[in-house]
């Protein structure tokens, strides 16, 4: 096993993971849980795939996914922000929702054939670095690098700028920020959307970059459910949403490449010469989100941090509090 | 007293010739309301998947028609639409009970499979032999499948009791954790020479359809309706009994809506919760095992098309109540039944997504009153 290449393809995988964490941090940062990201990536892939089949151009797959994603993430936004329903019942419906219409409109799109995908690219100067040139910056996809600049950017932003402080306020005290001037609504429906585009730019990472094509709901596989995973252990802090988004991305490669060679660590095997056994690889994403999740969450109990806390909430400008 | 109000912000975007106010209510709605909002939201959901059917190139009318004809159209169809519903009437109840307690259990899924896996095991290890009687092993069946679906349950219940670790993520991940789990067995352990599915099980682990009994009834030839319904019908009786008149029900009830009043009233939320997720888990796993001792026959990777998900809208449609879901349930059914031979295969998921959808919209016009009012200068 060649391990610059698992990690380099780690690093790729993990963007996916890593851009719908993101923007889920943002979602939630203002107060509005969507769980509905399952269903916002599933669009995202299709409408990516589908866009770069019929114009021939990525680009404008991935801008029609995040438009798509974008889109549905209002519709989340109507029913909780406006119509103050279930934040996790509606989050539920738009997974289904999202999954339905991607499935709809996706009959018959995994035949499509070949594609123009998201193009690679070798950084010039950083590529010669030893071992870590290799890992992040040799071959990898456009879209990565996107993923390297939107971590410090929405780190940044959120802790650092005024707008970044109005969100974090809507999000932890709607009515001292309604109390400002801040229009509580109106920022929820901003980053609500600014989910669901990134979401968006997930899925479309998926059709045209990482694993291209149109599988149905194959296509994520539960990577949406495992960034939600991903929002908690990382405190809502995007640098460690990232560390968290690369090992997954690492964890996902390797499970691919463990079943490959004949002998492994100097003895046979096993999930070669028992293929069945691959079945235990395939679930370690899963159990490690339960575990990432249990460690995020005990963190969150002794450091007496944790969710922004009107997360979940709908604010009401006429109830006082 | 004046209930409060909410301007629509009347500084923002443009000016409307009026103004839409929503206003909490503070009387009970009339008793036909809930009822009425949710068949309008069903029928307005119908409609809205029928302009997406029509965007797609298909013709709605023709769909619907199809799928009241394939569902409803005689007794031999009908009685598979109720096979159908067998099982989503025991997730749906799994999901009611956690959503009692809005404990968001949605690995209905996964402790269906691994319910399925369990009643399986006792049948293919073999733990109870083929020849047993038939009440013993359909029994000890149905108890495997309890207890596999209630520990699927217990995992998420005593990480979120005792640690706060959210239950929604750690649900849906032990699904796809348990589909490996019976991946496993159905390609590897138990795989009938080759194929990805197990042996037939002896006719001592078949639950009793009504075509057995067609040499007495002839009426019930081709009947395929089994014992899993009068199972599910049961445990709705008993579940109503729980909520509605017994302690545990009151206090589940109560922790479901003020966790920290329950608390204060010495209710012991850790053992509620753990309690609560391992008899919903368990539910569903008595689902896992109707469906393949009474359907299926054999322990397979196609044993669900998304039951466990559909239970989460069904509990919901039926608001929480259990008499309700057996309704629900074979509404949805239904549309299960008549989906597998509707092109795009998307569509049930699509129309399930739209009527949650439009079932969580509507619920504003219950807790609120929306009055439109002529704009007033300010």
């Amino acid at each position: 096993m060649d391990w610059i290449i698992i990690l380099r393809a780690g690093v790729a995988s993990g963007t996916v993971l890593l851009f719908g964490t993101i923007g889920e941090i943002f979602s939630e940062r203002s107060g509005v849980l969507n769980l509905g990201l399952e269903g916002m990536m599933l669009i995202g892939a299709m409408t990516a795939f589908s866009v770069a089949v019929n114009t021939g151009n990525a680009w404008m797959g991935v801008l029609a996914a995040m438009l798509a994603g974008g889109a549905l993430s209002l519709l989340h936004g109507i029913t909780t922000i406006h119509l103050r329903a279930d934040q996790v019942v509606s989050g539920l419906s738009l997974t289904f929702l999202g999954a339905g219409l991607s499935l709809v409109f996706g009959e018959g799109l995994s035949k499509a054939g070949t594609i123009s995908l998201i193009p690679t690219w070798t950084m010039p100067v950083l590529s010669h670095i030893p071992f870590v040139g290799d890992i992040l910056f040799t071959d990898q996809n456009i879209l990565v690098y996107v993923g390297y600049l939107l971590v410090p950017v929405a780190w940044y932003y959120i802790y650092r700028t005024r707008p970044g402080l109005h969100l974090r306020a809507v999000g932890e005290y709607p009515a001292a920020a309604d109390a400002l001037g801040i229009s509580v609504s109106r920022l929820r429906y901003l980053y609500v959307f600014v989910g669901g585009t990134l979401a968006g730019l997930a899925g479309a990472t998926i059709s045209l970059a990482i694993s291209p094509g149109w599988f149905s709901e194959l296509t994520t596989s539960g990577q949406g459910w495992i960034c939600i995973g991903l929002v908690i252990f990382s405190q809502w802090d995007p640098l460690r949403a990232a560390g968290g988004a690369y090992a997954f991305g690492a964890l996902r490669r390797l499970i691919l490449d463990l079943q490959g060679p004949t002998m492994l660590l100097g003895v046979a095997n096993p999930f070669y010469y028992n293929p069945y056994l691959g079945f235990f690889l395939q679930m370690l994403p899963y159990a490690f989100t339960i575990i990432v999740l249990v460690i995020g969450s005990r963190e969150a109990m002794r450091k007496r941090l944790g969710a922004p806390a009107a997360l979940g909430v709908p604010f009401d400008r006429s109830q006082k509090e | 007293m004046t209930s409060p109000t909410v301007p629509s912000s009347p500084a923002q975007g443009l000016k409307l010739p009026f103004r839409v106010q929503i206003e909490k209510r503070i009387e009970q709605v009339p008793r036909w309301m809930p009822a009425a909002v949710s068949v309008g939201a069903i029928i307005v959901a119908l409609i809205l998947g029928g302009i997406i059917l029509a965007i797609v190139g298909g013709n709605p009318f023709r769909v619907y028609g199809h799928i009241a004809r394939a569902s409803f159209g005689s007794w031999g169809v009908l009685s598979d639409t109720l096979v159908k519903a067998t099982p989503l009437i025991l997730v749906g109840l799994a999901c009611t009970l956690a959503f009692r307690m809005k404990l968001w259990n949605i690995g209905a899924e996964g402790q269906f499979f691994i319910g399925a896996f369990a009643a399986s095991a006792v049948v293919l290890t073999p733990i109870v032999p083929e020849d047993a009687p038939k009440f013993v092993m359909l029994l000890t069946m149905a108890i495997a499948g309890f207890i596999g679906g209630a520990l699927w349950g217990f995992v998420p219940g005593i990480l979120k009791a005792r640690l706060n670790v959210n239950e929604v993520v750690t649900t849906l991940m032990m699904n796809y954790i348990a589909v490996s789990w019976n991946n496993f067995f159905i390609y590897g352990v138990w795989s009938e020479g080759g194929f990805q599915m197990s042996k037939v099980f002896p006719k001592t682990a078949w639950m009793p359809r009504l075509a057995d009994y067609a040499s007495e009834v002839t009426a019930f030839r081709g009947i395929t309706l089994h014992l899993g319904l009068v199972l599910g019908i049961v445990a709705a009786a008993v579940l109503w009994w729980v909520i509605y008149r017994s302690k545990w029900g009151f206090e589940i009830q109560l922790i479901g809506d003020n966790p920290r009043a329950a608390s204060y009233a010495g209710i012991n939320i850790v053992r509620n919760t753990v309690l609560v997720m391992m008899v919903s888990g368990g539910l569903a796993g008595l689902a896992g095992m109707s469906e393949i001792s009474g359907v299926v026959h054999r322990l397979q990777g196609t044993i669900s098309p998304g039951y466990g998900f559909t239970g989460i809208i069904i509990a919901w449609l039926a608001k929480l109540n259990p008499f309700i879901v057996i309704l629900v349930s074979i509404l949805f059914g239904s549309l299960l039944l008549a989906g597998r031979e509707i092109q795009p295969s998307g569509i049930p998921r699509l129309i399930q997504g739209i009527i949650l959808f439009c079932l969580i919209s509507s619920d504003v016009l219950l807790r609120y009153r929306i009055r439109v009012s002529r704009a007033e200068q300010e």
